[in-house]
């Protein structure tokens, strides 16, 4: 426990936030990038994940598509899939840029699923009874996308979107392993200097940082909940799982992916 | 209502938990090393590794030389750096280690004032603390080096470390420890008086990364081990050390006094008497370069070479 | 590949040591999260304290809760209890929510009907309850294995002699093929484990080889 309290104190160390001070630190610095890198990828994936998944999920194309992708994509061990594009994008491109752009496209592959999966699900979850009523209304199919099915739906696109932000933050503390900078370089700089307060300084930053962004992220589904939908049955941290058919038989979309 | 069916089922479904519960308890004897037989009774060795090959190739020349000469021994490689291995020591994961004199040295007495191996190694005999012991010391080196490419060496006229003043301000690439060593960037400051000096943490100890970072002028001085086959294959200079900043750095073992037996000491010594520089810049070559050769296929076939092992 | 024919003691090596790490986090967390889940299922106030307290554990970053671990536990730095544990906490903190959403879809009838039988609570739970809610169960028991093994890889970082170890020393040799071979191999044996699980599924609950109904919308005319 005396580890715990000396690296809190660490946390909370002035000296520790200096501007221009040698790398890892300062901490502020770093919790920037690991944001930024974060939210980089995040949106890059949902600018792809989010069309495809209302696609999917209003036209009913590709359903298999998605259960299968979204599982298949569960096994990828990220570890690989991380040194893996660092030696292929550091073939070509400098280094500096190559751990960044390795990381961020590490990042987005694997935001992509979940993403995906809040959508698809959440259009999917939208009664039928209210697609129908608005086509009979003589809305377009856009139309009823953007203003009837969407709108229904954002708690769960907002859970796929949460999931993988947790996601890339848990990954991007591993790319610290090649040298991409953020939370994960005051860890590894700790276990390289036998430093017990970086590296549970780092762990307890970095945990803290998730769970708070986790829990902005739940009131944030909570407050687009739309009124007056009996949505018990919907489960809105752990998008997609529980959705029985008939025969008893799950459509696995799978959980949230939200660890390597 | 339910037939004997059910019961059957439930039957198969505890039998297949059981023996995967089985599987599961016969696999995780030894979980955290590959190879090596059983614990045994007595004393097994425990050989360790830093995280980077040429580590890892001599931990496999050990553990290959003791097992040969009917030591039982178990291995864990890849540790990390020596700020866990030496903990690993302590609590008594591993009981034997490859490690270098001179940075165990410095690890020990940040301060310490011998450079040469002869005086690394009284002064090491001195250090090590109770309860552990180093062996003879090799001829084999693989220092810390101020590495620059050779062209920016024959741009700026780069001779000595020194020189680095014409570079000023700089960028250095390195592992995380080299930005408080002695002999790295407080090191650089007082003997050399380069101060203008950014430090940039690369994880990987004289690897690709730094490497790569080197070439590319992401840094422009990067610590790269002599044995690195990159510093041929890259074009690089290692920068002269007129004021021996960087001390000694022969293989040498570090192990446990309770495992300590004439017998070990003969098969360690006899390795460290046969190995050399150019072995170690071959072994990693084999591995790291073009052939990528496994650590303990480089290992094996280096001791059948020198008549170490059948 | 030529490496990996070369080196397939190595890779079967790790291979081994990497299912013996995962075995027991994907056992434990089915076999604790049933009573977990039943629990949370009674009240609603001890669902929302367990599926709570599962969501903040699976929070936490994967490489700091292997960091942490030894300083909670008071292991040693190269044990692979640390690496057990995390998974385990993880495998759990999944599972317990699987399960708490398997009991709870079970049909009220079927547990009414149950009662009105004549079955004790003990006797609906494993008669009943339980049997139905295995469709779920064990699709989530699916989803925790196939994380459990893509997870267990990151333990390579701090010295775990798995799978990832392939990806550790493929970088630091600049060696593709190693990376890329690892990545396979651990596909592999999450998809041996899925087929496991599948089987054992269609052996314990033969009920549910039942053709699927497609939920497609249709407009109406």
């Amino acid at each position: 426990m005396q580890f715990f309290l000396d690296a809190l104190l660490w946390l909370f160390d002035p000296a520790n936030y200096v501007p221009g001070t040698q790398s890892p630190l300062p901490i502020q610095d770093r919790i920037g990038e690991h944001l930024l890198y974060t939210a980089l990828s995040v949106a890059a994936a949902a600018l792809i994940a989010l069309p495809l998944g209302f696609f999917i999920g209003h036209t009913g194309r590709g359903r298999q598509f998605v259960i299968a992708f979204t599982g298949g994509m569960r096994a990828v061990p990220t570890l690989g899939l991380l040194m893996a594009l660092f030696l292929i994008v550091g073939s070509t491109v400098p280094f500096t840029q190559a751990a960044f752009v390795a990381s961020i496209v590490a990042f987005v592959i694997l935001a992509i699923p979940s993403i995906l999966a809040g959508a698809y699900a959440g259009i999917e979850s939208v009664s039928p009874a209210a697609v129908d009523a608005a086509r009979a209304i003589g809305m377009t199919e856009l139309q009823i996308l953007f203003r009837v099915e969407i709108p229904l739906s954002l708690p769960l696109i907002i859970g796929g979107i949460r999931a993988s932000v947790l996601q890339v933050i848990a990954t991007a503390v591993v790319a610290s392993y090649i040298s991409l900078g953020g939370i994960g370089a005051i860890i590894s700089s700790g276990i390289g200097l036998n430093d017990n307060n970086r590296i549970l300084g780092g762990a307890i930053l970095v945990t803290v940082l998730a769970l708070v962004i986790d829990g902005l992220f739940a009131l944030l589904q909570r407050l687009t909940r739309t009124r007056g939908l009996d949505r018990a049955d919907i489960d809105l941290r752990a998008q997609p799982v529980g959705l029985v058919t008939v025969t008893g038989s799950p459509v696995d979309e799978g959980k949230s992916n939200v660890h390597s | 209502m339910f037939t004997a069916n059910s019961r059957a089922r439930g039957a198969i479904g505890v039998i297949a938990v059981g023996a995967v519960l089985a599987l599961a308890g016969c696999a995780t004897t030894d979980p955290t090393g590959p190879a090596g037989p059983s614990e045994g009774s007595g004393d097994t060795i425990k050989i360790g590794s830093f995280q980077f090959p040429e580590s890892e190739i001599l931990g496999n020349i050990y553990a290959l030389a003791l097992e040969d000469a009917g030591f039982d021994v178990e291995t864990t490689f890849n540790i990390g750096p020596r700020q866990a291995t030496i903990p690993a020591l302590e609590d008594g994961s591993i009981n034997l280690i490859p490690e270098y004199n001179g940075n165990l040295m410095f690890f020990y007495d940040t301060e310490a004032e011998a450079r040469s191996t002869e005086e690394v190694d009284a002064a090491l005999a001195e250090l090590v603390p109770e309860g552990f012991q180093v062996l003879d010391s090799s001829a084999a080196e693989d220092k810390d080096a101020y590495v620059v490419t050779q062209a920016k060496a024959e741009e700026f006229g780069l001779k000595e470390i020194g020189d680095l003043k014409k570079l000023e301000p700089l960028t250095l690439g390195a592992n995380p420890q080299f930005g408080e060593l002695g002999y790295g960037v407080p090191g650089l400051a007082s003997v050399y008086g380069v101060t203008k000096v950014t430090f940039k943490s690369i994880e990987d100890y004289g690897g690709p990364d730094t490497v790569k970072a080197l070439v590319d002028d992401a840094v422009q001085v990067a610590d790269i081990y002599t044995t690195s086959p990159d510093l041929v294959a890259q074009k690089l200079l290692v920068l002269e050390d007129p004021e021996n900043l960087i001390a000694a750095q022969n293989v040498l073992p570090l192990l446990n006094s309770d495992i300590y037996s004439d017998k070990l000491a003969e098969v360690l010594n006899k390795i460290s008497a046969a190995l050399t520089t150019d072995d170690l810049i071959e072994l990693r070559d084999r591995v790291e370069g073009t052939e990528k050769a496994q650590a303990s296929t480089a290992a094996k076939e280096w001791l059948v070479d020198k008549g170490l092992i059948k | 590949m030529d490496w990996a024919i070369a080196n397939r003691e190595l890779i079967f090596s790790l291979a081994l040591t990497h299912v013996s790490l995962c075995v027991l986090p994907i056992v434990a967390s089915f076999v604790l999260s049933i009573p977990i889940g039943w629990l949370a299922n009674r009240r609603p106030w001890a669902r929302t304290l367990i599926i709570s307290a599962g969501s903040l554990l699976y929070t936490i970053p994967s490489l700091p809760l292997f960091v942490m671990l030894p300083y909670l536990l008071g292991t040693r730095i190269t044990d692979a209890t640390n690496i057990l544990v995390a998974l385990t906490i993880y495998a759990i903190a999944m599972m317990v929510r699987s399960a708490s959403d398997a009991l709870a879809a079970v049909p009220a009838d079927a547990i009414n009907a149950a009662t009105a039988v004549g079955y004790s609570r003990w006797g609906r739970f494993w008669r009943v309850e339980f049997p139905l809610a295995g469709p779920v169960l064990l699709a989530g028991a699916r989803v925790v294995s196939v994380s459990t093994i893509a997870l267990a890889s990151v333990g390579a970082i701090i010295g775990s002699a798995n799978l990832g170890y392939l990806f550790t020393n493929g970088k630091q040799r600049d060696f593709l093929d190693e990376i890329l071979i690892g990545i396979v191999a651990t596909l592999v044996i999450a998809l041996v484990f899925d087929l496991v699980l599948v089987l054992l599924g269609r052996i314990l609950m033969p009920w549910n080889r039942a053709t699927r109904v497609r939920r497609t919308r249709t407009a109406v005319a």
